[in-house]
């Protein structure tokens, strides 16, 4: 039996005594590409915090990797990028170290970087277009940067599993498509992603699967051709392997 | 200059301005990163209470109020990941109950608030061997976690629901970052006083991030701003005769003043590499 990268199982939360998801099941094979969608309220964002162990679970079961949530170690295999940039804290931090700090699952407790982890830290900002913004103050950066850095921090840690919460909230069209040629680019490695989104714009050509939540419940898990998506006129029938991107790492601006 | 190397209390004094001005910013920093630039406050004032209940006691006021702020610490971190309470809320209480606290003890103590004075404003020609033991013991824990831990201390106070999903014990280094605010803060009490040790944390991070990019130049500059600010302040003062803990501060923020010109005007001046962009 292979393993999935997430298996979620009959979930229950509640927040503030409110019930927010009421028995969901989601799977994330890995390789696959799921998109996580619905209206604001219906539990999204409280599925994948929860998944990541940032919401208590009221009942009901989260593994990742085929180990329960609770005993999970492997943390760097596992990659989150948050929903509102949170990036910038109360002193200035350059994006490399920011991102470096995406590579603390494998020193938890203790411990300064290694030449690996530079490695990996520098590869990650290349992959993101980032690479001439290196040393740059993340505060000095547009949100859609910010982003972008919080995006290689995941990357960092050489995730088989990415979680991704909104991470085109507020990000022009043009950039988006940036970003789903980068996320094309991960699939197309074998990297598993789960993404929250509202709508699926340029993304919607790599979504193996959509699951839709509607106050709490999935209501829909499947093809995203079923869904009726009154802003997209042209559905674009993927084969599943994205060109690879190529100018992606060399010019990330495009204006 | 050299005459004041000759006395005793001032050598055991530029000493404990060293380890002060090193180890107040070197957690300080840490503070400043997660917005709790007040904790050093709060802290200072619950470790009055400590100092309280050292003279009623009887007992050494800086062990009382290292246990007493140390406590404090834990409970305001508790109080900020568990309780209903907003952040500045439950800092306030800790004010408001801290300088109570602390005179009403002195007050049992049979001694007015006036006890307290020492404390309050510092009192770094007092200091004595037994004190330098632990001022320098103690401060130098501090120097040593927060440079020795300071990628996941880092980690922790950017951004915490991200470490916590990294793995890294948010809880536990949330509640040592607080502990050894309190601690700096004991080991400050006698050469800035509790009513400006907060200053000596957060200032000379206010001072260095006018012109650093990075979080590692941020840490580093800081101690030295720190370091400048706490000798250099108490050598002044012995020059013109003032008290030294307010001189330290306001050299700490004369310090600021001119970062903040001087990065202001290498800001104006940089080029423009990279051209303004939508994402």
């Amino acid at each position: 039996m292979t393993l999935l990268p997430l298996s979620v199982r009959d979930l229950t939360v509640s927040l503030d005594g409110r019930p927010v998801l009421r028995g969901v099941d989601l799977d994330v094979a890995a390789g696959e590409f799921v998109a996580l969608l619905g209206s604001n309220g219906s539990g999204k964002s409280t599925l994948v915090r929860a998944a990541v162990g940032l919401t208590p679970i009221d009942a009901g079961r989260v593994e990742l990797f085929g180990t329960a949530l609770d005993r999970f170690r492997d943390r760097q295999r596992l990659g989150y990028v948050p929903q509102r940039t949170r990036a910038v804290a109360g002193v200035p931090a350059t994006v490399r170290e920011v991102v470096m700090s995406g590579r603390l699952a494998r020193r938890r407790f203790a411990g300064w970087r290694t030449k690996a982890d530079l490695v990996a830290v520098d590869a990650a900002i290349d992959r993101v277009g980032l690479s001439d913004r290196t040393r740059s103050s993340v505060s000095e950066m547009s949100g859609g940067q910010q982003q972008r850095a919080l995006i290689a921090r995941a990357l960092a840690s050489e995730a088989e599993l990415l979680i991704m919460d909104e991470p085109t909230a507020g990000v022009d069209h043009d950039n988006q498509e940036t970003l789903s040629e980068l996320l094309g680019s991960l699939v197309h490695d074998g990297t598993s992603v789960l993404l929250v989104a509202h709508e699926l714009g340029p993304l919607r050509p790599l979504i193996d699967r959509a699951v839709v939540l509607a106050d709490g419940a999935v209501v829909h898990d499947g093809p995203c051709d079923d869904i009726l998506d009154a802003q997209h006129v042209h559905v674009h029938r993927h084969d599943g392997s994205p060109d690879q991107p190529d100018g992606f790492s060399g010019n990330p601006m495009k204006v | 200059m050299i005459e004041l190397l000759g006395y005793d209390f001032m050598r055991r004094a530029l000493i404990a301005a060293v380890f002060t001005g090193l180890a107040a910013p070197a957690i300080g920093t840490f503070l400043v990163q997660r917005r709790l630039a007040l904790l050093g406050d709060g802290l200072g004032h619950v470790a009055l209470t400590g100092v309280a209940l050292g003279l009623l006691t009887g007992v050494a006021p800086i062990l009382t109020a290292v246990v007493v702020a140390g406590l404090g610490a834990v409970l305001i971190e508790l109080l900020r990941m568990y309780g209903r309470t907003s952040a500045d809320v439950a800092l306030a209480m800790l004010f408001y109950g801290g300088i109570a606290g602390g005179v009403l003890l002195t007050n049992l103590a049979d001694e007015s608030a006036n006890s307290l004075n020492s404390y309050l404003f510092g009192a770094i020609t007092t200091v004595s061997d037994g004190d330098l033991v632990l001022v320098g013991a103690l401060g130098v824990l501090v120097v040593v976690l927060s440079i020795g831990l300071s990628p996941q201390l880092f980690a922790v106070c950017q951004d915490e629901e991200h470490a916590k999903v990294s793995g890294v014990p948010v809880r536990l280094y949330s509640i040592l970052i607080a502990v050894l605010a309190a601690v700096t803060i004991t080991v400050a009490m006698r050469t800035v006083g509790l009513l400006l040790v907060s200053a000596l944390m957060v200032v000379p991070v206010a001072a260095s991030q006018q012109v650093t990019r990075s979080f590692r130049a941020t840490h580093l500059a800081a101690m030295v701003v720190g370091l400048f600010a706490a000798v250099g302040g108490l050598v002044t003062s012995y020059e013109i005769e003032t008290q030294p803990g307010p001189t330290i501060v306001l050299i700490a923020l004369v310090i600021f003043g001119v970062a903040s010109l001087v990065g202001a005007a290498a800001r104006r001046r940089r080029p423009r590499r990279h051209p303004v962009d939508s994402a």
